[in-house]
């Protein structure tokens, strides 16, 4: 279970501290970036908040059932943000075609999501509402997302968990046969729906054998094993993408009216993450270098409770649940010199409980953004623990032998019986008799490409859903909000919206002669021609590996102007190293794993370096982003609403010409901005 | 498939059943031999329920021959690259031993009737046309009893599986608890079949039994 | 520690495949069985050889990606799927034998990877129930007594890996559709089209070149998430069901 049960609020709130009030500050980034017109959400709705979405969707024009069967759309993704547009969009009639790099639709990252999934059911009474919900997820964001979009996310909430129960989605339930509860990720109501640790599974089942329905009915085709690599514009709408049959490797050319991109989160920028494998920005970043803007990069997750790095050959993390810390206490050693020894044999007095010291109040039990810093600050300290990784130990203990001796073991094992099993298969350590070693990890992206109310992007034609725009979570998501916005646009919010674009087509059909297909699709086979015949020195790993070192050092769960500057060169002359060395082998005419992720490296070494430019001009500390130079007296973040309560929309030019900021001002109608505060 | 199993191992279950009487020598065993013959007389003509009986067997034996082979027909064309090496970790012997052990049965049967009904063939060159004498001629001699004791085994392995496989295949065992059930039960019939025809000819060979 | 790994070798669907043979030399028992894959593919890009390539995404058990034989037992010899299987299940100067799935509805792609679309198209013919976006009740209109869910839930675990079919001798994937099958037909929500459900995804399963299952029961103990046998005899009672109702 990723994320669940109590961990309390993690936003509560006091008023704006006297203390570091806002000023003119001096810009860190400049040279690093050029400044654009002021971006306006041009589908923004206004009036009273909760008739907002109800009018946009009445003025969202229709078009006949009997012209849908000619209005075509691409959507790439099939996690549940891409599945459930896929299966709505088909069911009303469009041609759809999906695409993902899986073999399987079912295997989208989706798949992975532990803890439950939020809806403003409120089947407990206790208190919850829309309204509650819009609220929480507002200030969890740090007051950096959009209001009208939250309040959206949690209308159509709600009708989530209809949607999913009919569909045959096992959630928790009580005996009298009623659906279960629980709450989550540091808010006061219980309004998680969960199906054991599985949720994101068996949501995106639902939405997968939705989406296979309408295969079946011949609405939707799929297309697994096809990644891509570009999108098609002509006449400055999106009409298309080149995707690459991974098997054969034959380049297609895929035509439509509207694209949708779906293609989930970026994480794996920082090499080691709790993403798959597989994930990337290729999708994205291709339009962005289109005119798509890329918003608040930076903003990244990083989740205290993940199982550390165990050597150099580790290929990626695993989350652990954060219920853990509701009876879990963390330490480390007072002393460096008994940071190898057995834990065991630490006497109580050399051990230090650093957040129940620093945070007396909340203890082991801070908002994750707290504990990932504190965790970072004593594995810094040289009282990490664990195996040496570089020149440090990166763990620390999450100790359950007070609560064993509390609780009696058999009541920890029934508790969290799971998670220790999946604990001692992957360490080969029994969390019964050791105490947990457990460290932050990149989790989740914020960021992502801009898109408007209706989510479309600053390319006409080209919407982008779920993981992969940067809508609704602000700097910092809380827990089990991204299932909720997955499925929420794709359900409920796109057929709408792209229904509204789409009453302007069919659009001139084009083929794949037009000279904007064969450029894009030229344009690609150069690219892979490239990679393939550097043949230097360097595998493509070990760059992967490098650029998440440089990311997770500079770009990690503290950022300072300086070690930005430092990381962007870096970045910079890594880039240049992998375009003159690295070694891809074998062919481009069939399966050819090297090829796949030389292609998406090369995208993340350009992702790493905007993502950096973006922190270094954020010169405040907000959700996610924290910013050395933008703390209280007594090192906590300090966000800075004078100067930065803005998304930061970042347009491509040309390669090597600085990045183009534009900035969307956020306006906040109904709610307060508040300073959040945990001690 | 099932059914047909079931069928066969109801006629088996009877059949073990009359053969025991051979323990209580040749005129109870060949007045159960004759009753085969006359029982339902008059309503059915003498032999009438034999042929019933008969008729169900070769019926059943169709059915399942035909299916034996569709299955395995199947199995062959689902994995034509073998493995380089395979382990098998939870099933019986039995269970993998299916089509062998069916394929043995069945040259046991045609043999067997060869043996006993059609052919009446009498090994010892004695008499055939007393039930009794025929059975203890031919377990008399070692290596046709040891064919008969081969066939068993093949029978109870068959059975041992059979019943399991039928119980799961009529939809029967929905838990753990009815999982369990008919794997006993499996080996309970394999073992009373099994042993129970297996008593006559031991105990032919070894004398307990003679004409 | 050292192992020598037998690995099947096959350039592409056409092709035919070989055994090969390497010896990974720096192996720590930390590490998974797909990192040690991963340190042998290193070593081979740096050699000029073309790494081998395999299958996987989440590496964490969930998404039913990876798969391979691994000394002849499906996910090798842990009851957990292969990203989940760690080093330290095996000895110094151990053998390994890795092969890909055999079965001949998952083609093999290239070396260890292979076609699993089978799967997909036997949840196209029914594994699903049907209804509209918009179109749903309240999800408290109907309660669903709990052992009912949480018998669905463990049926809808599967995560479609297709172990199953890999250690049946049959190569049946009957453990697969019966969870499906098991899932859709314990709910309330599904009962409108369970004989039509069980009817047409039995059908797509043979007509894939599946084999039938003579309740062998070795899928169950390599299924890395445990469904039970139950779910066969599941889907045979309502296949029988099924016809009986004329389906
Ligand atoms: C371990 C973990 C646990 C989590 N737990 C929770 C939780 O409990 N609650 C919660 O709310 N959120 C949770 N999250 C976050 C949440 O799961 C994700 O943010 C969300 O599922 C993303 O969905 P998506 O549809 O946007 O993208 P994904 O599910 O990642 O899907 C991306 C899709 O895009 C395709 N794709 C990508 N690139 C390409 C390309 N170039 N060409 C073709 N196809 C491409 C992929 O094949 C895939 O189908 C968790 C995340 C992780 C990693
Ligand atoms: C005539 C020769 C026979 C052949 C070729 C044969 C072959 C087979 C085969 C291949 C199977 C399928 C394997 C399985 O379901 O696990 C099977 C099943 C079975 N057989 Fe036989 N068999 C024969 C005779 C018998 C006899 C004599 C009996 C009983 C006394 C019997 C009882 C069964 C039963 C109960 C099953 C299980 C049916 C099911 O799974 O639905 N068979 N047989
Ligand atoms: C060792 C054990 C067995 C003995 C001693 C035995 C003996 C006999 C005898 C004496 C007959 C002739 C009965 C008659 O014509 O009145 C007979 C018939 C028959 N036996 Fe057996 N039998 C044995 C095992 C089996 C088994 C294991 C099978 C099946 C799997 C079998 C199947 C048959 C059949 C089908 C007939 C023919 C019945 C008929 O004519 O309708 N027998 N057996
Ligand atoms: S039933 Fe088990 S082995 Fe088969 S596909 Fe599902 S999870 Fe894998
Ligand atoms: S191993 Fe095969 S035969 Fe049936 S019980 Fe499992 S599918
Ligand atoms: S890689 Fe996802 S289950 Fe193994």
């Amino acid at each position: 279970m990723a994320e669940k049960d109590t961990v309390p609020d993690m936003t509560d709130v006091t008023d704006f501290p006297e203390t570091g009030s806002p000023q003119e500050e001096p810009n860190d980034a400049a040279g690093y970036y050029a400044d654009g017109d002021p971006l306006i959400d041009k589908k923004a709705p206004t009036g009273p908040i909760d008739e907002r979405w109800e009018n946009r969707k009445f003025n969202a024009r229709l078009a006949a059932p009997a012209n849908r069967r000619n209005l075509s759309v691409i959507i790439v993704g099939t996690g549940l943000a891409g599945a459930s547009a896929a299966a709505t969009l088909g069911e009303a009639g469009y041609v759809v075609k999906s695409f993902c790099y899986q073999d399987s639709p079912r295997r989208a990252h989706s798949i992975a999501a532990q803890g439950g999934i939020n809806a403003a059911k409120n089947y407990k009474g206790d208190g919850d509402s829309v309204h509650r919900l819009f609220y929480d997820t507002v200030k969890g964001g740090d007051y950096r997302s959009r209001e009208s979009n939250v309040y959206r996310l949690a209308e159509v909430s709600r009708n989530i968990i209809d949607q999913c129960v009919a569909q045959g989605v096992p959630f928790a339930r009580e005996y009298g046969g009623l659906l279960d509860n629980r709450s989550f990720g540091g808010v006061q109501v219980s309004r998680t729906f969960y199906a054991r640790g599985q949720t994101g599974q068996q949501l995106l089942i639902g939405a997968y054998q939705a989406m296979e329905r309408q295969v079946a009915a011949g609405t939707v085709e799929t297309f697994t094993r096809h990644e891509m690599l570009e999108l098609v514009m002509v006449d400055g709408r999106a009409r298309g993408i080149i995707a690459r049959d991974m098997v054969t490797g034959e380049i297609e050319t895929h035509l439509a009216d509207v694209v949708v991109l779906a293609s989930g989160g970026y994480g794996n920028v920082y090499f080691l993450s709790t993403n798959a494998m597989g994930c990337n920005v290729t999708a994205t970043w291709r339009a962005h270098r289109k005119g798509a803007y890329m918003a608040n990069p930076c903003y990244t997750q990083i989740h205290p409770t993940c199982i550390p790095v165990s050597g150099e050959h580790q290929s990626k993390l695993t989350l652990m649940s954060e219920s853990l810390r509701n009876d879990g206490r963390i330490w480390v050693p007072k002393k460096r010199e008994d940071c190898d020894k057995d834990p065991r044999d630490i006497p109580e007095a050399d051990r230090d409980y650093y957040l129940e010291r620093i945070y007396p109040a909340f203890g082991n039990l801070v908002p994750r953004d707290i504990a990932s810093r504190q965790a970072k600050n004593v594995c810094d300290e040289g009282r990490g623990v664990g195996p040496l990784v570089g020149d440090f130990r990166r763990g620390v203990y999450l100790d359950f032998a007070e609560a064993i001796a509390r609780m009696g073991k058999d009541a920890v094992e029934e508790k969290y019986g799971n998670l220790f099993d999946m604990y001692a298969r992957i360490t080969g350590e029994d969390p019964y008799e050791v105490p947990m070693r457990i460290y932050p990890a990149v989790h989740y992206v914020m960021g992502g490409l801009w898109v408007d109310y209706d989510l479309q992007s600053t390319i006409p034609g080209l919407f982008v859903t779920g993981e992969a725009n940067f809508s609704d979570h602000g700097a910092n998501r809380l827990g089990a909000s991204a299932l909720m916005q997955g499925l929420g646009d794709g359900y409920f919010v796109l057929p709408n919206t792209v229904r509204d674009y789409l009453a302007d087509g069919p659009f001139e059909k084009i083929d794949e002669n037009h000279p904007a297909v064969v450029e894009a699709r030229s344009a690609v086979e150069q690219r892979i021609n490239a990679l393939l015949t550097i043949n230097g020195d360097r595998s493509v790993d070990s760059f992967h590996r490098e650029l998440g070192h440089i990311m997770w050092e500079y770009c990690g769960m503290e950022r300072t102007a300086e070690g930005l500057r430092k990381g962007i060169d870096l970045i910079r002359s890594l880039r240049e190293e992998f375009w003159r060395n690295v070694k891809v082998l074998g062919s481009a005419e069939s399966l050819n794993q090297s090829l796949e992720k030389a292609g998406r490296v090369a995208d993340f070494l350009e992702l790493g370096e905007l993502m950096c430019v973006d922190s270094l001009h954020r010169r405040e500390s907000c959700g996610g982003h924290f910013r050395a130079e933008s703390q209280t007296e007594d090192g906590e973040a300090l966000r800075d609403d004078e100067n930065y309560s803005y998304v930061a929309a970042w347009e491509f030019t040309d390669e090597g010409a600085l990045p183009v900021l534009h900035k969307e001002h956020l306006v906040y109608t109904a709610i307060e901005m508040k300073q959040r505060s945990y001690k | 498939m099932a059914v047909s199993g079931l069928i066969f191992i109801a006629f088996v279950l009877s059949h073990m059943y009359g053969n025991l009487k051979a323990f209580s020598g040749h005129d109870a065993y060949n007045t159960y031999a004759e009753h085969l013959r006359s029982v339902g007389e008059p309503v059915l003509p003498r032999e009438g329920l034999l042929w019933l009986i008969r008729a169900a067997l070769l019926g059943s034996l169709v059915v399942h021959v035909y299916c034996a082979a569709v299955l395995w027909r199947r199995a062959a064309k689902a994995r034509t690259t073998k493995y380089v090496m395979k382990r098998n970790v939870a099933s019986t012997l039995s269970s993998r031993m299916m089509r062998w052990g069916g394929v043995t049965l069945l040259l046991f049967i045609v043999w067997h009737l060869l043996n006993f009904t059609v052919g009446k063939i009498n090994v010892e060159g004695g008499a055939t046309n007393d039930p009794y004498n025929l059975l203890v001629d031919s377990f008399d001699t070692w290596w046709l009893t040891v064919i008969y004791l081969i066939a068993m085994v093949a029978l109870g392995m068959h059975l041992r599986h059979g019943v399991w496989s039928a119980a799961q295949t009529l939809g029967l065992t929905n838990n753990v608890a009815a999982r369990r059930n008919a794997n006993a039960l499996g080996v309970l019939v394999a073992v009373v079949i099994a042993g129970g025809f297996s008593l006559v000819p031991i105990f032919v060979l070894a004398g307990v039994i003679t004409k | 520690m050292k192992v020598t790994l037998k690995i099947w070798r096959q350039p592409d669907a056409a092709s035919k495949g070989a055994m090969h043979t390497y010896e990974v030399d720096d192996v720590s028992p930390d590490m998974s069985f797909l990192e040690m894959l991963d340190v042998l593919n290193e070593r081979l890009n740096a050699q000029g050889e073309e790494p081998i390539a395999f299958d996987s995404d989440c590496r964490e058990g969930i998404c039913g990606m990876c798969g391979l034989m691994i000394n002849g037992q499906a996910h090798g010899p842990e009851v957990t799927t292969t990203c989940q299987l760690h080093m330290r299940s095996f000895k110094d100067g151990d053998e390994i034998t890795i092969e890909p799935w055999r079965a001949d509805a998952f083609p093999v792609v290239k070396d260890l990877c292979v076609d699993r679309g089978a799967f997909d198209r036997i949840i196209q013919s029914g594994g699903y129930i049907s209804v509209n976006t918009g179109a749903a009740p309240d999800a408290h209109a109907v309660p669903v007594p709990k052992d009912k869910a949480d018998r669905a839930f463990d049926a809808a675990t599967c995560i479609s890996c297709g172990a199953c079919v890999a250690a049946c001798p049959n190569g049946s994937a009957s453990l697969f559709v019966g969870a499906k099958v098991t899932h859709l037909g314990e709910l309330p929500q599904g009962q409108a089209e369970r004989d039509r459900r069980v009817v047409s995804m039995i059908g797509q399963h043979d007509h894939e070149g599946f084999g039938g299952c003579t309740n062998i029961g070795e899928c169950t103990a390599a299924c890395p998430k445990e469904i039970p046998l139950d779910v066969i005899s599941r889907l045979n009672w309502d296949l029988h069901a099924a016809l009986r109702h004329g389906k």
